[in-house]
């Protein structure tokens, strides 16, 4: 038996094995969008073929925090906006697992804006999903980053005098290699778009449209949707950067006026992922460096070996 | 002038390579079988600026920097000139010169760069030097340094003419330079070296009654160790390969060390965005099955409180370092101070627990890091090592077979695949992580599985949760999860007795003691000897263990002594609070002394504030130093 003999172990695997058996109720509200992330990624699981042993699912706080408590894999609930240092960190120490990290608007564009900007920059391989319902929902209903310029909230009494962040642009800006837009109210897209992002080497961004039927009353704000990959009134190239840069700008224009554009945007396959670059020049071991701490042969380096001559 | 031992100070502007001429000449004086101590002083400036390294080498081993010094190097600062008048900065030329007489000990030499220096612009000069009878040489170590290679070499000229006049062989330092310069500026410089040195016994009374070092031979190989290195070597060891971090000074300097080198052995170094971030990712990669470990300074370990909380209550094992520096907020960034061990305990939310380690010198910065990964990874809680800008940048030497020992990656609390089989799972599969009703973990520990492994998957979080790791408000299980994470100090606190990180000096049956933790230690000590020496009774408790507090041991010190005196570099005596808080007695024994002007206690000063204040029962006279007398329970 291997140390992490569930890394790449190849079988059947049944979307049920994603349900945890002693599931609380979800504590998110009747009509929630994040009910529809949760069922994507169940769905897209079995279909990447990893099981939940190999898998790590880093969340933040928030409604959307409490993501693995209803999916069952190796699971790491953090701290507000800090789900993506605890995740490429792990998926540096092992590359072998199939790390996602999730989190809300506020948790994601707000306050771990920083590490999502940097995250994207480093192009660490693994896929992040925001949840983006345009409102602080587990706090009761502040106006988050990317609510519309004159939301009016509890602690925005007057309406917003901000811009909404432009996530698909800022992801882009920083680095990422794979970015999409989907939306809860069509599981069938966001799977699919959950399977390809899972599936891209590098930083995989995707800003996940959950409407919030509680705080932002208008629950069937993300529809009608439009698909710009199927549509033939949008015809672009993904991987051309400027193309993809020009649909992103306006999709993020048509949202606030009512129209919601989805897809893929963005995709570059020849950007090599950080933990590549790192393994290129020498900064990270080719084999995953967890797996030595279980390897009663491997001999360990000291002081001795290392430092003390460069000393005496 | 003593013959028994030379305490050297190099001094002239940032950038003039003060601090690699030192640590060289601090290795061929240990070479040439000497016990080396170096303290450094340096600003905030990367240019410019007064900045001086001591070297006290002396036949007997070293714990401080001693009282002053006896041989006064001024090079001048080269990057000081200022063509405006009046400016902030002011002309700094001189100020190696000048900044520095006032400790120089009478006899003392005095070497200065006359191609930089001007002594006509210094007050009083040639009336202090005949007061104090300094001997002064005035060599143009400037030109000497030009006519064979570059000016930057005077600091070689430098180092030559201490060697003629001191009495030390050129030899060793002419094998250092061999061993680290490059053959490009390698010939320029032994010349230089072995021009000054001929220099001065050319044009200088070879005999008079100057500095002279006696040369020894250590019984066994010795290295020269800081505590940056110390502590990085101590992680090294204990099996850490992963750092993650951002630069603030001087935590920088592990954080350099660990990541020049972990690469070499298929480590990994993360330079990232913010503190907050650093302490994230060591933690997610502890959680992934490495050991893992970052840190910062004051500020940035601020910014840390919050991952530290997450790792206590998720129970992934974290080592942080804190290298603290005179506070608050910015502080003085180059300058030493304790003043941040009461944020390294209480930071974080709740009733939030960690190890914390005050390491005295080097030998105890390796000794505790390594003890500090044990900890974390056996007990799954974050622990911290506290040590400041002093012990950071000082220099000792040790024997080389003090750090010829075992690795240990031992990962602690963990399962392997096979273990986890017979585990607790609940009724879908998921590992039970964290029991609370486990028989088999009296400690409290409950024992870990990695992401990857099979049978093993289980939810980590910053929540309050059940035994599966999902989120739970229930008031039973919060206390059961509580009492059993609280339960982990008893484990602890029996383990580091055992392991005795305290450190005792002075005769046992002493009347008075003077207490102190982390790097006054060494200070401290010498004090106390020189109070022996002089009739009075006094002894030392040197802390290192600051949660869980070492209770038995402190109490049965305090109740052995009269009066114990508190020692510490901050204004507020934080330790004194944290000793009353944590005994809830003996208020009425303890009093402090306390200095927190930028510079650590010399030996001299801690005499001094023992017998005015406890022997004499008077005032400290001017503000270096400051007693805080008793104030009861």
């Amino acid at each position: 038996m291997s140390a992490f003999s569930a890394i790449g172990e190849e079988r059947e695997i049944d979307r049920e094995e994603f349900t945890p058996g002693l599931e609380p109720q979800p504590t998110w509200c009747p009509g929630c969008g994040d009910f529809g992330v949760l069922k994507a990624l169940k769905q897209a699981m079995p279909e990447v073929g990893r099981t939940p042993d190999e898998t790590l699912l880093c969340t933040g706080i928030g409604c959307s925090g409490k993501l693995n408590s209803y999916f069952e894999s190796y699971g790491f609930h953090t701290i507000h906006g800090r789900s993506l240092p605890v995740a490429r960190a792990a998926k540096l120490a092992n590359p072998g697992l199939e790390v996602v990290a999730a989190g809300g608007d506020g948790d994601g564009y707000g306050i771990g804006g920083n590490h999502f900007m940097h995250t994207a920059r480093e192009n660490h391989d693994m896929t992040y999903i925001v949840f983006n319902n345009e409102i602080f929902g587990l706090t009761k209903g502040q106006t988050s980053p990317t609510s519309p310029k004159g939301h009016k909230s509890k602690t925005q009494p007057h309406g917003s005098a901000k811009d909404p962040i432009r996530p698909l642009s800022l992801s882009l800006t920083s680095g990422a290699s794979f970015i999409a837009r989907t939306a809860a109210v069509n599981p069938n897209q966001a799977k699919d778009i959950l399977i390809e992002a899972m599936e891209h080497d590098g930083f995989a961004h995707v800003d996940f449209l959950t409407q919030c039927p509680t705080w932002n009353k208008d629950a069937r704000q993300y529809v009608p949707y439009i698909d710009i990959n199927d549509s033939e009134d949008y015809d672009f190239d993904p991987t051309n950067r400027a193309e993809a840069q020009e649909m992103m700008r306006t999709t993020e224009d048509k949202l606030y006026e009512g129209e919601v554009l989805t897809g893929v945007y963005y995709r570059d396959e020849e950007r090599p992922s950080y933990g590549q670059e790192k393994r290129q020049i020498g900064e990270m071991p080719e084999t995953p460096l967890a797996e030595r701490y279980f390897d009663e042969d491997y001999e360990w380096e000291r002081t001795h070996d290392l430092f003390l001559d460069k000393h005496k | 002038m003593t013959d028994h031992e030379l305490i050297w100070r190099i001094a002239g502007g940032s950038g003039d390579g003060i601090a690699s001429t030192s640590t060289n000449f601090a290795k061929a004086l240990m070479r040439s079988g000497l016990h080396v101590f170096t303290h450094r002083h340096y600003p905030s400036r990367i240019r410019g600026g007064h900045t001086y390294t001591e070297i006290r080498a002396s036949e007997e081993p070293v714990k401080s920097r001693g009282d002053g010094y006896n041989f006064l190097l001024a090079l001048g600062d080269s990057f000081a000139r200022n063509p405006k008048e009046n400016a902030y900065y002011g002309n700094e030329e001189a100020k190696p010169l000048y900044e520095n007489l006032d400790e120089l000990r009478e006899g003392g030499v005095i070497v200065y760069d006359s191609g930089l220096l001007d002594t006509s612009e210094i007050e009083n000069f040639d009336e202090r030097v005949e007061e104090n009878d300094w001997h002064v040489y005035d060599i143009d170590l400037r030109s000497l340094a030009r006519e064979k290679g570059r000016e930057v070499m005077r600091n070689t000229a430098g180092v030559g003419v201490t060697c003629a006049i001191a009495d030390i062989d050129p030899e060793w330092i002419e094998e250092l330079m061999r061993d680290a310069m490059p053959e490009k500026i390698l010939e320029p410089n032994l010349e230089i070296l072995e021009e000054a040195y001929e220099l001065v016994q050319a044009e200088f009374d070879a005999d008079a009654p100057d500095v002279t070092v006696p040369t020894g031979e250590h019984d066994e190989e010795q290295v020269l160790v800081s505590g940056s290195d110390a502590i990085a070597y101590g992680s090294f060891d204990a099996g850490c390969r992963f750092i993650a971090g951002y630069p603030m000074t001087p935590w920088t300097e592990v954080f350099t060390i660990m990541s020049q080198n972990l690469p070499e052995v298929g480590g990994i170094s993360e330079q990232v965005e913010d503190e907050i971030a650093a302490a994230a990712l060591a933690i997610g990669a502890s959680h992934a099955g490495v050991k893992a470990m970052s840190g910062s300074s004051g500020g940035g370990f601020a910014l840390m409180s919050e991952p530290l909380g997450l790792a206590e209550m998720s129970e992934t094992p974290l080592v942080l370092l804190e290298a603290t520096r005179a506070g608050p907020s910015t502080g003085m960034p180059t300058k030493p101070e304790q003043g941040d061990l009461e944020h390294v305990l209480y930071t974080s939310q709740g009733d939030s627990n960690r190890v914390v380690f005050a390491p005295a010198d080097p030998a105890e910065a390796y000794e505790q890091t390594r003890t500090a990964f044990e900890i974390a990874y056996d007990y799954q809680i974050p622990s911290i090592v506290i040590y400041d800008q002093k012990l950071s940048g000082e220099y000792r030497n040790i024997p080389a077979s003090f750090f010829d020992r075992e690795p240990d990656p031992s990962l602690g609390s963990t399962l392997t695949e096979e273990e986890l089989v017979d585990a607790p799972h609940d009724s879908s599969g998921k590992y039970s992580r964290f029991q609370y009703d486990n028989a088999d973990s009296p400690e409290g520990v409950s024992p870990r599985s990695i992401p990857g492994q099979k049978g093993g998957h289980f939810l980590a979080t910053g929540n309050e949760h059940m035994p599966q790791g999902h989120i739970s408000e229930d008031p039973d299980n919060r206390v059961n999860q509580m009492n059993r994470r609280m339960r982990k100090f008893d484990g602890i606190r029996a383990e580091l007795d055992e392991k005795g990180n305290q450190a005792h000096a002075g005769p046992e049956d002493a009347d008075y003691g003077i207490m102190t933790f982390g790097s006054m230690q060494g200070t401290v000590e010498e004090a106390v000897g020189r109070l022996n020496d002089a009739g009075h009774s006094v002894k030392m408790l040197g802390v290192s263990d600051m949660m869980p507090y070492p209770e038995e041991e402190v109490s049965a010190f305090l109740e052995s002594v009269d009066e114990c005196l508190v020692v510490e570099m901050n204004a507020s005596a934080q330790f004194r609070g944290l000793t009353q808080k944590e005994l809830g007695k003996y208020g009425r024994k303890l009093s402090s002394l306390l200095k927190y002007n930028g510079n650590p206690f010399e030996p001299a000063e801690i005499v001094d504030g023992f017998e005015t204040s406890i022997v004499e029962g008077g005032e400290l006279p001017g503000h270096e130093t400051k007693f805080v007398p008793a104030a009861g329970d």
